[in-house]
């Protein structure tokens, strides 16, 4: 029963996806519009293999940049939110001036960091100060949540600042953390490709975003397509690739990796 | 730790002393209370909600400090039985979800930094003493209430403590999971020789389990009554069906009334 039911949820979209498809590819014909005002998805598949070359080394490198951005984001909001969890003074201090990182829109940033750093270092920044804020706060979240009982059980039998930490701070607040993760993925690749096109008009770039700003200027319209289809495509390889590792992980034990019964 | 501890030479397990505690938003929540156990005794606390024995034995434990008076509690009866002196089991079951049974049962042991080997020997004799050692690879939301509450239990003996502090630990279950442990339970204290102090809201449970019943009235929570339970060791079943357990209960019992039939009781 329920597995005709999961691939009804599979089916459904995929049939939405091919008829969108089919009837963009019928308005462009039957119109007969031209490819540098809207290209059809035949236009666009072909652009992607002839221009593969130059498009999946951008792809790469905007991926590396995502991939670093995300890591610093990792780091660095796990390794806040444990300091403001040890320390009362240093959250108070420092907390403000996350939430005003995160608030003040990384597009306006951007492009002052583009004066004061390197290209692929801003780049870097603009996609950790995107991302870190979710982890930091999801992290602090699960730090606070641990059972009452638990953290009295391990006072009581003697446990330090750090054995409390290790053994019941980090693992109950772990769902929390890969949640954070999960949408700190997708966020570090809005941030790279955010730098990429303040960076992009210095014309010194060459990620995927920076080909769509180039492509424009050139009126290479299919291009822009391609590639633009090529970042939608990498933010759902990360979304899944954090989601998989999340179910992996929590799968023995937490409430949201279990399947639901009858 | 709470106070200072008892002399060895003392027979006393527990000793609470002029004990009070005034929480912080001025709720007298118990005392002034004197008690004594002694070593090797099993006493229940029977009241009503908030009659603050819970708090007893969160004091005793260290949990939560006095507000006046002293708390005296024995300290190991040797060295080598390593570890800790008391073992505290709570309402709720209280395990780390995300730990195996067997890694639940070793957190005491981690804690005091015990050798892998030593610690293994010891759960594996932990769960056996509560008929877990098929579960061990389990996982806390794979067992029943029932089972949980054994690998609570067997994470309190694991370290052998003297004295074994339980907060209702079975309140939640159902009678007959309820009546198993009791049994269990009265098996374990007879084996190991330690003791019990068992806080409890059911008189059945109270007079089933214990040599001294002593009965709380709330706010602020003191002794209004104390019961001996004598009958001949060990209790098996027959105890509680016998006449002498019914005459027991309902004498508890009347001593309860004023707690729920008072003007101010909720």
């Amino acid at each position: 029963m329920s597995s005709s039911r999961d691939f009804v949820r599979f089916l459904l979209p995929v049939v939405v996806l091919a008829a969108g498809i089919a009837l963009w590819e019928l308005v462009v014909r039957v119109n007969d519009i031209q490819p540098y005002v809207l290209p059809g998805p035949s236009a666009v598949f072909q652009t992607l293999v002839a221009d593969w070359p130059v498009l999946s080394e951008s792809l790469g490198v905007t991926l590396l940049t995502t991939l670093e951005g995300f890591i610093a984001a990792a780091i660095g909001g796990v390794a806040l939110a444990l300091l403001f969890n040890q320390s009362k003074w240093l959250e108070y201090s420092l907390f403000p001036y996350a939430v005003i990182l995160q608030v003040t829109p990384v597009i306006a940033i951007a492009p002052l960091l583009l004066i004061y750093l390197q290209q692929q270092t801003a780049v870097i920044v603009c996609a950790w100060i995107v991302a870190f804020f979710p982890v930091l706060s999801n992290t602090t979240l699960g730090l606070n949540s641990v059972d009452r009982n638990l953290a009295g059980l391990f006072s009581l039998y003697g446990a330090s600042r750090l054995q409390t930490l290790r053994y019941l701070k980090l693992p109950a607040a772990l769902p929390y953390i890969l949640g954070g993760l999960r949408i700190a993925g997708g966020l570090s690749l809005i941030g790279a490709v955010v730098a990429e096109i303040a960076a992009g008009t210095a014309g010194a770039g060459s990620g995927l975003a920076f080909r769509i700003a180039e492509s424009g200027y050139r009126l290479n319209i299919p291009r822009m397509f391609a590639a633009l289809l090529l970042l939608s495509v990498a933010g759902i390889v990360i979304y899944g690739l954090l989601a998989l590792i999340s179910h992996l992980v929590l799968r023995r034990w937490h409430e949201s990796a279990l399947r639901k019964e009858n | 730790m709470a106070g200072p501890a008892l002399s060895e030479a003392d027979a006393m397990a527990v000793r609470l002393g002029d004990v009070t505690k005034v929480y912080d938003n001025g709720v007298a929540a118990l005392g002034p209370l004197d008690l004594d156990v002694k070593r090797g005794e099993f006493v229940s606390l029977l009241g009503p909600s908030g009659c603050g024995k819970s708090t007893a034995l969160r004091l005793i434990a260290g949990l939560t400090t006095p507000s006046s008076g002293v708390v005296g509690v024995s300290q190991p009866a040797n060295e080598t039985r390593a570890g800790h002196a008391i073992g505290f089991v709570f309402q709720e079951p209280t395990l780390m979800p995300w730990a195996s049974v067997r890694d639940n049962v070793r957190l005491p042991l981690k804690l005091a930094g015990m050798p892998p080997t030593e610690a293994d020997r010891r759960i594996s004799e932990a769960l056996a003493q509560v008929a877990l050692s098929e579960f061990a690879a389990a996982y806390p939301r794979e067992l029943s209430g029932g089972m949980k509450m054994r690998v609570s239990l067997a994470r309190a003996l694991v370290t052998r403590p003297d004295i074994l502090l339980m907060d209702e630990p079975f309140a939640a279950l159902d009678e007959i999971t309820r009546f198993r442990l009791n049994n269990d339970l009265l098996e374990l204290w007879r084996k190991l020789n330690m003791t019990v102090i068992f806080v409890t809201h059911s008189v059945f449970e109270s007079v089933y389990l214990s040599q001294r019943v002593v009965v709380m009235s709330s706010r602020p929570g003191r002794v209004s009554a104390e019961f001996r339970i004598d009958t001949p060791e060990p209790r098996v079943e027959d105890f509680r069906m016998s006449a002498s357990y019914a005459a027991y209960c309902r004498e508890v019992s009347q001593a309860l009334v004023p707690s729920y039939s008072g003007p101010t009781s909720v």
